[in-house]
């Protein structure tokens, strides 16, 4: 078991839920149900036990975000890289080892001054798990998936992002099987800054593109 | 379908409510709910198109009000009865009332194949010839099929333009409810905000969606036929 992820008491465990309509009802049963259909899959051996642990684990602690981060602060500092990168996004990801489920087609989008990119899915919440991992709980939530569409610039106000009127918006809306990861631009100030120092800038929102990278104050 | 997944353009959600520091999980059941997902899909008795249209069939009112994991829940359960994996009784009871037969469940060992196999969706480019390519200006059809479809309701019968085309693959609608691999262009199409929502929108924000050839028609160009 472990619910205590916030360091608080079971109370506020739900408030940051993705349920798309409401906020604040307790969840019923719901342990006790997946816990008896696993058994259940388990005694019709139509599940492993071990091979469960291996995905979560896999999915928790290995593959996440700072892979992305790593494609991106490749992409920074080798044109080589980015340009292959921009042009066939899969095999150029795959360089660097990140391949697999929800990330088998991959298109990357480069934010420049004049373009930003936002992604989104409003059918359902595709993403790309090898460089990004499983998202998080707002990504897959109503507002953002309702919204991002229809008001693009105000989702982005709301993360902190405000983006010129001569700025063109583009949202992504991955209605099909490919996956999108955004090169968001390299903020100034950071030229002599190495491959993993840039890495470390590289947050999963400003891949999802409702971000921008910060430059440290000092490095 | 018409369903409550197609959320694109909905109001009334309020803000969008990002969790600083957010765990990849937040209740072990989340965790489990997602490996049994996962685990059960790897036997190979349905698809992930399958999988998206088993939880389309939520009923709304209960899809708004719980979580991501539920609805995976949802159409997992669904499934396994629908598949013949479960029986509806074995569901009700959660107990065990006989084998199913050439079933092998997914091993540690297999792990690192499944989960780095790099072919999914995408077909031979050669199985379909184009009618589109980039710059085509399209229209989408005013589809409403009760079957599974990745053509949103916002935009339904709108005119945007081939930004590219993905190459060909596996069709969406017809792999949801046959399990065939029909062979299908996919094109990322630009749609200008304000032919998808109005003079509302901002005149700088374009929409770009992964849709099937068959949602699409040619359009006029500009200023011609209508």
């Amino acid at each position: 078991m472990s619910d205590h992820h916030h360091g608080h008491d079971h109370a506020h465990e739900h408030e940051h839920d993705d349920r798309p309509g409401a906020h604040g009802a307790p969840l019923t049963d719901i342990q006790l149900r997946v816990r008896a259909l696993e058994s259940l899959l388990v005694d019709k051996g139509l599940v492993d036990p071990k091979a469960l642990d291996t995905l979560i684990d896999t999915y928790e602690t290995k593959v996440g975000p700072r892979n992305g981060a790593r494609v991106v602060a490749k992409a920074w500092v080798d044109p080589a890289f980015k340009q292959r990168l921009l042009a066939d996004s899969t095999a150029a990801i795959a360089e660097l080892g990140y391949i697999g489920r929800q990330g088998e087609d991959m298109v990357v989008l480069e934010n420049t001054p004049k373009v930003h990119n936002v992604v989104v899915c409003t059918l359902c919440s595709c993403y790309p798990w090898p460089v990004l991992g499983l998202p998080p709980v707002w990504y897959k939530s109503g507002p953002y998936r309702a919204r991002t569409v229809i008001d693009p610039r105000g989702v982005l106000r709301e993360f902190g992002v405000d983006v010129g009127d001569d700025v063109e918006v583009r949202v992504w809306d991955s209605t099909a099987e490919l996956r999108y990861l955004v090169l968001p631009e390299r903020p100034q100030g950071t030229e002599g800054m190495t491959e993993e120092q840039l890495a470390d800038l590289v947050t999963r929102d400003a891949m999802i593109g409702v971000a921008q990278v910060k430059a440290p104050r000092r490095w | 379908m018409n369903g409550i997944h197609d959320l694109g353009g909905m109001h009334g959600f309020g803000p969008v409510d990002p969790e600083p520091n957010e765990p990849v999980f937040h209740h072990d059941w989340e965790r489990r709910a997602f490996a049994l997902n996962l685990a059960a899909g790897f036997l190979g008795r349905w698809n992930i198109d399958m999988g998206r249209y088993a939880r389309e069939h939520m009923p709304p009112a209960e899809y708004l009000a719980t979580t991501y994991y539920e609805h995976w829940l949802y159409g997992l359960e669904r499934l396994l009865v629908e598949k013949g994996l479960v029986t509806g009784k074995e569901l009700e009871a959660m107990r065990p009332q006989g084998p199913v037969a050439g079933v092998k469940a997914l091993g540690v060992d297999d792990l690192p194949k499944a989960l780095r196999n790099r072919r999914a969706a995408r077909m031979d480019d050669h199985l379909a010839t184009p009618r589109f390519k980039a710059g085509d200006r399209v229209r989408t059809k005013n589809l409403n099929p009760t079957g599974h479809t990745r053509l949103p309701r916002y935009a339904r019968d709108k005119v945007g333009v081939i930004d590219r085309d993905h190459g060909v693959f596996i069709f969406a609608d017809a792999h949801a409810v046959t399990g065939q691999k029909v062979p299908q262009r996919c094109y990322s199409v630009r749609f200008e905000g304000r032919e998808l929502w109005g003079p509302d929108a901002g005149p700088r924000d374009a929409i770009y969606i992964d849709l099937f050839e068959p949602y699409l028609e040619p359009a006029y160009p500009e200023g011609g036929h209508t």
